[in-house]
């Protein structure tokens, strides 16, 4: 019998197999991230909220009122006093509002933060629109300092009828460690 | 042929013989079961008893932790690498692996791997103590510092699974003697094809998780840190990723062996070959689509734990046609009970209970119930102790002969059997009440309502260790002094690896056998 000549050679093979290894190693790092960043907005999964929006007027639905809470969480380590001024308000759905983050810096130490939102329910997530909110930049304040943050948001008029209650929670990193650049920058360093 | 193997220390660091290559997997992997079942001890030891006896909580957290990943990547998988390596060349009537000389580089930075893994126990700060899933931040902004040491330990393991697989499938590919073609390959084969293809598509994810880690530990980025814009959850999603596929590749040659040695005991054919294979390969697919079911209590959104819970009970589908057809081969069969068909029938029970607890633990509602209790304990080790480890031993029995050429002895063999079978019931079906009742896992005390059950458990796991000092023993007398085997060892085993002496020759299928 005739010896069955395999399609193509060892080293071929081989040289294709460990392609796929390279190109998976490719894809866990390089693509997987991004990927997930991309559903997580589009999805609103995890509570994540989408960055800056550029308010179209759509009017106010002022039959509906949906009632958003703020939670302000230090995580860990984080020494600063951070609070928003109002824990929950009622909104119309289309209405742009405004409203304040305190934050105090009481260390002898430069600091810089960042703040990261997440919101339940994820369904309202996508119709939640941040117009300004402090969790865009990093903050920095210097020891001692204290400082307003401001949050501009509207809740889209298209939110599900079943939202009746949104809540938002922003937990607060100390960040000083990444950013020695913008404690160095004097024009940031002195705004407080 | 009269050229055998060389003499020496040598022989072993230069060999190229997928015998050799096969024998030293297999003794390195026994050794990291011993190591991860002293791991296992100093966990029941502990407790034995409520309360903090034996061992501080930070050690206990680093036994649970090494006691993992040294079973997983130590003991199960190079286990399976050994058995293809000894095992495949001969079914498929192949002189040797496609790459032999990788396939030495491949076994021999095994050893490295493990020596740095098992050193970072000595360590300041001592081991990695996150578990073996390793979730962020646990293993990154609060690891200790030898975690970098655990990641570059991964890395030389993954790459050593990478090198094998690759070998695996290359020989099985290209190497086959005339006449086998692909659906006239043993089971054994065919499940190892299937496992070396998930290997070369995970291991990968695997290395770039570790890399990920190492990257936002040492060198600023943010992947898994939400401070900077990453997010923790990303890990669990990246690692399960992984870490689904890696059960069945701890699973699928499992099958492969069992579905082997039932044949030859029932003295009938496999019942369902074709479906077997076409099992198998469902089961692999599916593997990549149902990570997410580790993950249910994270907060995903009810289309995604639908979504998950369908597509994970739909693996029991595949898996139910397998355990079909090992029972439709053993009815009316001609049946005899030696060793390795006791550890296979008792898988083929045993990993059932195992995978109904998982059908169980698919439910998207009732896992947050279950989640990260003893429950999923009792779970894994169902499907991991009887299904990975009962199948390599059951393999060892049943082609050891052929290896040493003498045959093991059969009375020690079943005394062995029975008390590995009745330790690891009383290890871990206890698990499954203290798991329901609420007990959580990695914890190294716990309320005095569940002391009962672990004192119990506590005993089987002993029993359990010793056993295998037996298994040890009867395979060292065997090799030393066994009775002479013949060629075909058991009665008309299907084969070709059966066609030759025993032991089998340091080179088989110089010319290749014609297969009809």
């Amino acid at each position: 019998m005739e010896q069955e000549q395999p399609t193509q050679s060892i080293a071929a093979l081989s040289t294709k197999l460990a392609a796929v290894v390279v190109g998976m190693f490719v894809f866990a790092i390089w693509i997987m991230p991004p990927i997930y960043d991309v559903f997580c907005e589009i999805t609103g999964l995890n509570g994540k909220t989408g960055g800056q929006y550029i308010a179209v007027d759509a009017g106010v639905d002022t039959s509906r009122e949906i009632t958003v809470q703020f939670i302000a969480t230090n995580n860990e380590s984080m020494p600063w006093d951070f609070r928003p001024h109002v824990r929950t308000m009622k909104v119309h759905p289309g209405e742009e509002v405004e409203v304040n983050f305190f934050a105090r810096n009481p260390t002898s130490e430069d600091m810089v933060a960042q703040a990261i939102p997440s919101l339940v329910p994820f369904k309202a997530a996508e119709y939640f629109h941040k117009t300004e909110c402090f969790c865009f930049n990093r903050q920095a304040l210097v020891a001692g300092a204290s400082a307003d943050l401001p949050l501009r948001f509207i809740v889209d008029r298209d939110v599900p009828k079943q939202v009746h209650t949104i809540t938002l929670s922003y937990t607060i990193f100390d960040i000083t460690d990444m950013s020695q650049d913008m404690l160095n920058d004097p024009k940031v360093a002195s705004v407080p | 042929m009269a050229h055998g193997p060389a003499k020496g220390l040598t022989r072993w660091l230069y060999t190229t013989n997928h015998k050799d290559i096969g024998s030293m997997y297999l003794w390195f992997s026994f050794a990291m079961f011993l190591l991860g079942g002293v791991f296992a001890l100093v966990i029941r030891a502990e407790l034995f008893e409520p309360g903090l006896q034996i061992v501080e909580p930070e050690f206990f957290n680093q036994m649970t932790t090494m006691h993992g990943l040294v079973m997983v990547f130590g003991a199960v998988m190079p286990a399976f690498v050994g058995l293809a390596n000894w095992m495949i060349p001969m079914m498929v009537g192949a002189p040797d692996m496609a790459l032999p000389r990788m396939n030495n580089w491949s076994f021999w930075i095994l050893p490295f791997a493990f020596s740095m893994l098992a050193s970072t126990l000595f360590m300041e700060g001592g081991a990695p103590n996150f578990g073996w899933t390793f979730y962020a931040p646990l293993s990154t902004t609060y690891a200790p510092p030898s975690v970098t040491f655990f990641i570059f330990a991964v890395h030389i393991m993954g790459a050593s699974s990478i090198m094998g697989s690759i070998n695996i499938i290359a020989t099985i590919l290209n190497m086959r003697a005339p006449g086998m073609t692909l659906m006239k390959m043993p089971l054994f084969v065919w499940t190892w094809l299937i496992t070396a293809y998930l290997l070369i598509a995970v291991m990968p994810v695997l290395a770039g998780v570790v890399t990920m880690m190492l990257m936002d530990i040492h060198f600023g980025t943010s992947f898994f840190d939400a401070a900077g814009g990453g997010d923790p959850v990303l890990f669990q999603h990246v690692f399960w990723f992984f870490g689904h596929p890696e059960v069945y590749i701890m699973i699928l040659p499992a099958f492969g062996v069992v579905s082997q040695i039932i044949p030859t005991f029932a003295r009938k054919p496999l019942f369902g070959y074709a479906s077997m294979v076409y099992a198998t390969s469902s089961i692999a697919f599916l593997s990549f689509i149902v990570w997410a079911h580790h993950m249910f209590t994270v907060g995903i959104p009810v289309a995604g734990e639908l979504f998950f819970m369908y597509a994970t009970m739909l693996i029991a589908v595949p898996t139910g046609v397998k355990v079909f057809n090992w029972v439709t081969t053993m009815f009316k069969g001609s049946m005899t009970f030696e060793t390795p068909m006791l550890f296979s029938i008792a898988f083929v029970i045993l990993f059932s209970i195992g995978g109904f607890s998982g059908l169980m633990l698919a439910i998207a509602p009732a896992d947050f119930q279950y989640h990260d209790t003893y429950f999923v304990v009792a779970h894994f080790h169902y499907v991991l102790v009887p299904g990975a480890i009962f199948s390599i031993i059951a393999a060892t029995y049943y082609w050891l002969p052929k290896w040493c050429g003498r045959m093991y002895n059969e009375t020690m063999g079943k005394v062995h059997f029975w008390l590995a079978f009745i330790g690891l019931n009383i290890t871990f079906f206890p698990m499954h009440f203290v798991g329901l009742a609420g007990m959580p896992r990695r914890i190294p005390d716990y309320n005095i309502q569940f002391a009962d059950f672990n004192m119990i458990a506590s005993v089987g796991a002993f029993l359990f260790g010793a056993a295998q000092i037996l298994f040890l023993w009867n395979v060292i007398a065997t090799i030393r002094s066994g009775k002479p085997a013949t060629a075909e060892v058991w009665e008309n085993p299907e084969g070709l690896e059966w066609t030759v002496d025993s032991p089998a020759p340091y080179h088989t299928f110089s010319v290749p056998p014609e297969v009809k």
